[in-house]
């Protein structure tokens, strides 16, 4: 099953190479990782999108809350949560189908952030299901790159990881 | 008054206490071994090459209850203790390595000896440390000693940059530690104790399964007390040994792939099973499947989470550190009124016991023509009184010392259980030797194993170490020739080594004592001669069947009770 974990990280460096290390060293998934500091400087919001048997999420818990580095974790798929991901497409408009993108961009809350004279890009900030769809429902064919930064994710309401 | 960074790293040293440290210099470690000149407190031990160093701080971390210290170059240094330090990692050894690296404005531009020592060892230490301003010395080597010996413990790194440790600064050494995002557990919930006690008491066939952990934490005087007061029957792992009297009427072996059949039978058919300190590891359980097929329920005591239900589910999980939990399960068996029913403890000796006779112990066929290694280590156990320090390479060596010497006391036995380390014995060895001043400390090894770390015969004699060294020569790397015999159709693939040094001689040469002992009759009179010479190192040839298997054995993927017992003798 898929899970979004969160963690709170000393901001050191060599502390995102703890993580990323010990995924790859004892053989877990990990669909998508972000990492950035959070108000407090000293430490690092990491998001981490894995899946697995419910005794390899277990092992993944707490082989993170063993690293020093790790200073508190929540498994957000444990409760209720929120979860967003941007990605930003490149469209090739040469044929005309400008139209038909942004039509179809903002039944799915999309924003055309950059327009060319063969190109437009857009944004567009949902779960990371949400953007699978879009780029089924979008002509392939006309995508020129795309770039996704993986899931941040929070828990609702009373779900606070703080220190 | 400003000291420099490597002044301040020796005091450091000592306000940990550190009497020894073991290494070798280097361009990085300059200014660091200059500081060393300077003083008499710390003493260091110059071993005859890195790996060695680590493992003699691991030996000396292990058979004492003080973190071991090792300091080493960067580069090649650095490379070279990796072996060293993932052995400790393994085991869960407190130790500190303190390594050299190339100046701070080197870093990354492929200097000479430059390797990045905090990535290549990650993976293998409990955290590392690069230090990057003179003023965090104090502070990261107090976190360091912290790190290693609380909570499960183990090698911890700190790597510092040639001109930090040239850098000036005032020296304080901060009075206490914390670290916001480490909090290693103590006392385990009293409820889940409570409910562990209560499945011992309706436990039918009931199981003590005890690991390294006992050893780590001090904790064989409570272990002792549980398994009496219950009177069950115990197992200790590889690891284990000496956590549990091994004279005990309660102690049914070792288990595992070279187990006795009865502690491997009653592990794999009790209906509740306490782990203490264990990890039911592959070569203790052998196939994960094969175990889980028997019902049963498990109770595991561990200080880290991540030990339990790794390998297998566990009804009980109790995280705490071992002394504690087990003081309050004993408080609460002692206060309450109930005990084990008798009879039916009773019943499930008496199966222990069919399990004994028909798995016959531990037995080998003995010669007089040709010296058989367990008639060695059972020699060895006799004339040292049970009491020395023993440690071992890895191999059948190994695992007959681990059978046929019975280890009363924790610390004891030092062996390579979770990396399996050739070359680990001799300088483990002089790292007790050094702890354990006047002790009794033999090296069981074997002609494969001592030629990978031969070097420190030197070290030995540079510092007067009387170590006895026990090497059952086979003429074979033994271990994989029996894999060889018994799985791979006799093709004994690399396994023969042609071209043996004569040890004798070898020993000689390095200005120690060798003997080499070629008939079973010789072997007790050699081992007397040996050991009464207190103050030399002997090293002893011991020229062994080059036939012999280790049994039983739990063929690798195998369950426990698919062992194969020794043949009919």
């Amino acid at each position: 099953m898929r899970h979004i974990i969160s963690l709170l990280m000393e901001n050191e460096s060599g502390a995102l190479s703890r993580v990323a290390g010990l995924f790859s060293a004892r053989g877990y998934n990990i669909e998508s990782l972000t990492v950035a500091p959070t108000e407090d400087p000293t430490l690092s919001r990491m998001t981490i999108v894995t899946s697995g048997s419910d005794a390899v999420i277990e092992q993944i818990n707490k082989q993170l809350n063993k690293l020093v580095d790790v200073a508190a974790l929540m498994d957000l798929s444990d409760g209720e949560h929120l979860e967003r991901e941007l990605m930003l497409v490149k469209f090739n408009t040469a044929s005309g189908n400008r139209e038909e993108l942004k039509r179809i961009s903002d039944t799915f809350n999309g924003r055309v952030i950059d327009v060319s004279q063969h190109t437009c890009t857009i944004e567009l900030t949902d779960t990371c299901a949400k953007l699978d769809s879009f780029l089924e429902a979008i002509d392939r064919d006309a995508i020129l790159e795309t770039v996704r930064t993986g899931a941040s994710g929070i828990g609702r309401g009373d779900r606070i990881l703080k220190l | 008054m400003e000291l420099t960074g490597a002044e301040i790293v020796i005091r450091c040293l000592r306000e940990e206490r550190v009497d020894y440290v073991f290494g070798y210099p280097g361009g990085a470690v300059l200014h660091i071994y200059d500081a060393l000149f300077q003083q008499d407190k710390v003493k260091h031990i110059l071993v005859r090459h890195e790996q060695a160093a680590v493992h003699a701080a691991d030996g000396y971390s292990r058979s004492s209850d003080k973190v071991g210290v090792a300091l080493v170059t960067s580069g090649p240094g650095l490379t070279n203790a990796v072996t060293g330090i993932a052995t400790a990692y393994m085991d869960s050894i407190p130790m500190v390595i303190i390594s050299g690296q190339v100046p701070t404005g080197a870093i990354g531009e492929d200097a000479f000896q430059e390797v990045d020592a905090v990535g290549i060892t990650r993976p293998c230490v409990k955290h590392n440390f690069l230090v990057k301003d003179v003023k965090d010395i104090a502070p990261t080597i107090k976190k360091a000693f912290y790190l290693a010996r609380s909570g499960r413990p183990g090698p911890v790194l700190v790597d510092i940059p040639k001109d930090v440790s040239n850098h000036k600064t005032v020296f304080a050494y901060p009075e206490s530690v914390s670290i916001r995002s480490y909090h290693p557990a103590s006392n385990g919930d009293s409820g889940q104790i409570r409910l562990a006690a209560q499945m011992l008491l309706g436990a039918k066939r009931p199981m003590i399964y005890a690991g390294g952990g006992v050893v780590l934490s001090d904790a064989s005087t409570q272990l002792t007390d549980l398994v009496r007061l219950l009177g069950f029957p115990c197992t200790n792992t590889l690891m284990g040994l000496g956590g549990f009297p091994a004279s005990d009427k309660h102690f049914v072996g070792m288990l595992g792939m070279h187990g006795t059949y009865e502690a491997n039978m009653a592990m794999q058919h009790c209906d509740v099973l306490v782990a203490i300190g264990a990890r039911f590891d592959d070569r203790v359980i052998g196939n994960v499947e094969h175990f889980a097929e028997v019902p049963r329920k498990i109770i595991h005591i561990d200080i880290d989470p991540s030990s339990i239900a790794k390998r297998v589910k566990v009804d009980v999980p109790i995280v705490g550190e071992l002394k504690l939990v087990l003081n309050e399960l004993l408080d609460m068996l002692r206060s309450g009124k109930q005990t084990p029913d008798a009879a039916t403890i009773a019943a499930w000796w008496k199966q222990v016991g069919e399990w004994r006779i028909k798995g016959g112990g531990l037995r080998y066929k003995n010669s007089s023509e040709v010296i058989k290694p367990q008639f060695v280590i059972e020699k060895l156990h006799e004339i040292t009184g049970g009491d020395a320090f023993i440690t071992s390479d890895v191999g059948q060596h190994q695992m007959w010392a681990a059978q046929y010497y019975k280890f009363d006391k924790p610390r004891r036995w030092i062996n390579s259980g979770g990396l399996g380390t050739m070359g680990f014995g001799l300088p483990a060895a002089m790292g007790v030797q050094l702890v354990n001043p006047g002790a009794t400390v033999a090296c069981v090894t074997g002609e494969g194993s001592i030629q990978m770390n031969i070097q420190e015969l030197s070290t030995c004699k540079q510092f007067r170490l009387p170590i006895k060294i026990i090497s059952l020569n086979n003429g074979y790397l033994g271990m994989v020739r029996q894999w060889q015999e018994l799985f791979l159709g006799n093709r004994y693939s690399e396994t023969y080594m042609d071209a043996l040094p004569d040890f004798v001689k070898l020993a000689e040469a390095y200005g120690h004592i060798g003997m080499r002992v070629e008939k079973p009759a010789d072997v007790e009179a050699a081992l007397k001669e040996a050991f009464a010479r207190k103050h030399d190192l002997v090293f002893m040839d011991f020229k062994t069947d080059p036939t012999e298997n280790v049994f039983p054995m739990v063929p690798g993927g195998k369950g426990l009770s698919e062992i194969i017992l020794a043949e009919e003798l």
